[in-house]
């Protein structure tokens, strides 16, 4: 589904991510862990294709097409879709404007009956993330990804700012966007094969999710790579550098 | 029709506007003053039918009465609310009753400059609307003022008043038809809001690219009454120039100003309001955004504050789309007492880019999602908008072609 190569972005004047190498196959979930600061974002970004971004060096393959160079709206057609760790304020613009927009460019306007059940039918009125708490963000952001209804989602810590009441909600709708193809009330979307790209601090979102691969970034590289349980096992016992350090020996051998 | 001196009026005829470039009033011909008349606006013909709804005027349901004025003369009258509404041409009003002429020329002065001149010199015509004492309109009273032939001067002087705890909205369409754009159009109204009385008025333009507009409105409000001025344009227009002052003369008296205005490549829009605080305890708010898409773009908002306890806002809100053309906002406060509390906020920009992505990444494209935001940052200018006005507003936003 997506394969990266070699990828170098520079951000903010400097260069950030120095060459990733990541392929995530159909179906697949894979988590992304790495400490504060090692370029998790701006990886995401890079791939949504976000202007804050550059990418210098190395190519992105997404549905065999390469969309290096392709803008936001068209990567987003072709099938990938984002929740932003922390998604910007659209003064003016009313949430659900926005999600009927986004329904209607790819057919699930059936979300549009099951707004309460992500607890935001009181925030249709609402402009865009404007005001909204941690949890309602996150929210916010699920609602429109299930309007979207992509293929590849990528997911920049769901479950930061949520209190433990409202990530049993968060889980359940992450879980219906990769798993479930009812939610659109649309029979042609039954084989879809949702494939994810998750960066996770805490690991709860594994509470809720079955994921493959996972990965710990640092620094702008992909240092290792293993089973999500075990490395998430290490990284709480360990930390990030002991577990990378480890790692990579085992690699080596 | 006339009380003040015409020879010192007559000077005025030369005397360019404070603001705004001036126009040579004498280039262009007198509209006519016996325009056809329309009995029914459902049978007018259909490209007049289509002009008028540009601006808000469509069909006589939901509205207590209707008035439309072709160059410079009545074309249509009709009204449903005979009890608490009179609408009149200005010239019927000044000859049906004695004290019509107390309140011509007295909100406005006629040597303000050369076009207040103009219409007083020209004794022009214009609707009256009068609400009776404590009469509260059902629906809203529609006018229409629309330049027929080219290159046409239309005079009008419109008179409105609104007397003790009376209420209405009026909602005002002005607009050339596709052949009449090299006109000019000069519009003096005159406003009166007894004690206690409401008014919510509404002016939508449509002009062509090279129209020249010249509207002259002043509005004088007396103790406890409130007054909402909306304005809006949105189309393409030569050169258009309004201040619009709103003297709160009677204490607890409130004022409101609104202001959605789109400059394109060719437009010069000079527009804002002015409220002057005369009375303790009054209230005024000046909330303006506007667009530049290539075009000059003058924002203005003046509050000025005579009397303890004044509370007043004023907010210029800008956006930049394209390069070229000027954006210039200009917010002024001025007080003559201590105690009063005036603010002001202005800003001038482009849209953030990370909301456009924002809103791209959800499959919008980029010209989809500029005027989606385009579309809010409008809309966020005009709280009360007449639900009427914004099939109108949308329509107009969709043909500015805003995203691109
Ligand atoms: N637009 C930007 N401007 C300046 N610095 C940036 C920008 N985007 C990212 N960075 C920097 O790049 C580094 C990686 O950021 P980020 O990808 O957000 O890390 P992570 O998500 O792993 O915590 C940080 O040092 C951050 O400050
Ligand atoms: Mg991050």
């Amino acid at each position: 589904m997506l394969e990266i190569k070699n990828l170098h972005v520079r951000a903010g004047g400097r260069e950030i991510l120095k060459g990733i190498d990541l392929t995530i196959p159909d179906g697949h979930t894979c988590v992304l862990f790495g400490p504060n600061g090692s370029g998790k974002s701006t990886l995401l970004a890079a791939i949504m294709g976000y202007g804050s971004t550059e990418i210098t060096e190395g190519r992105i393959v997404f549905k065999g097409q390469d969309i290096t160079r392709m803008s936001v709206d068209e990567r987003a057609k072709l099938g990938i879709g984002m929740m932003m760790q922390r998604p910007p304020n659209v003064t003016g613009v009313k949430l659900g404007d926005l999600v009927k927009a986004t329904a209607g460019g790819g057919d699930c306007e059936g979300v549009l009956d099951k707004v309460d059940t992500f607890g935001m039918d009181r925030f249709m009125d609402r402009d865009v993330n404007v005001g909204f708490s941690g949890g309602e963000l996150k929210r916010s952001e699920l609602l429109q990804l299930t309007a979207q209804q992509p293929d590849f989602v990528l997911l920049d810590e769901p479950e930061s700012g949520v209190d433990i009441e409202s990530m049993a909600l968060v889980g359940q709708k992450v879980r219906e966007l990769l798993y479930d193809n009812s939610v659109c009330g649309v029979k042609s979307n039954v084989n879809r094969d949702v494939s994810s790209l998750v960066i996770t601090h805490t690991g709860q979102i594994l509470d809720y999710i079955g994921a493959d691969t996972a990965y710990i970034m640092k620094d702008g590289t992909i240092r290792c790579s293993g089973r999500p349980a075990d490395i998430l096992k290490d990284i709480r016992e360990k930390g990030y550098r002991e577990c990378i350090e480890c790692r990579s020996r085992i690699v080596k051998l | 029709m006339q009380k003040q001196d015409s020879e010192a009026v007559k000077k005025a005829l030369g005397k360019a506007g404070a603001y705004g470039e001036d126009i040579d009033i004498d280039r262009f011909e007198a509209g006519t003053r016996n325009p056809e008349a329309i009995d029914d606006i459902a049978d007018a013909d259909s490209s007049l039918r289509e002009t008028m709804s540009h601006v808000g005027v469509t069909s006589e349901e939901e509205r207590s009465g209707t008035i439309v004025f072709i160059d410079n003369g009545m074309s249509h009258c009709s009204n449903r609310e005979q009890e608490g509404v009179e609408i009149l041409s200005t010239r019927q009003a000044f000859e049906k009753y004695d004290w019509v002429k107390d309140y011509m020329w007295n909100a406005m002065s006629p040597e303000k400059d050369k076009y207040t001149a103009k219409t007083y010199l020209e004794e022009s015509d214009g609707y009256f609307i009068r609400v009776k004492e404590g009469y509260k309109a059902r629906h809203p009273v529609q006018t229409c003022m629309l330049i027929k032939r080219n290159k046409t001067l239309q005079n009008l002087h419109n008179i409105i008043i609104m007397e003790e705890g009376s209420s209405l909205e009026i909602i005002t369409g002005c607009s050339t038809t596709h052949s009449s754009g090299d006109s000019l159009h000069v519009g003096v109204s005159e406003i009166y809001l007894q004690d206690d009385s409401n008014l919510q008025f509404s002016m939508i333009h449509s002009w062509g690219r090279e129209t020249s507009v010249r509207p002259r409105t002043a509005a004088t409000i007396g103790k406890g009454a409130s007054y909402t001025n909306n304005y809006i344009l949105l189309n393409p227009v030569g050169s258009l120039q309004s201040y619009p002052v709103s003297s709160l003369n009677g204490e607890g008296a409130s004022c409101t100003f609104n202001t959605m205005c789109l400059a394109e490549k060719g437009s010069n829009v000079d527009t804002g309001g002015i409220a002057v605080l005369n009375a303790s305890g009054t209230n005024a708010q000046i909330m303006s955004r506007s667009i530049t898409k290539g075009g000059r773009m003058i924002a203005r908002g003046r509050l000025v504050g005579n009397a303890p306890g004044a509370k007043a806002h004023l907010e210029c809100r800008s956006l930049v789309l394209e390069d070229g053309g000027m954006t210039l906002a200009i917010p002024e406060l001025e007080t003559s007492v201590a105690d009063v509390e005036m603010t002001h906020e202005a800003a001038v920009g482009k849209i953030a880019r990370d909301q456009i992505e924002y809103l791209m990444s959800r499959g919008l494209t980029e010209d989809e999602a500029i005027g989606m935001i385009v579309r809010g940052f409008l809309a966020g200018s005009i709280e009360g908008l007449p639900q009427s006005l914004r099939k109108e507003i949308d329509e107009a936003i969709e043909k500015a072609n805003l995203g691109s």
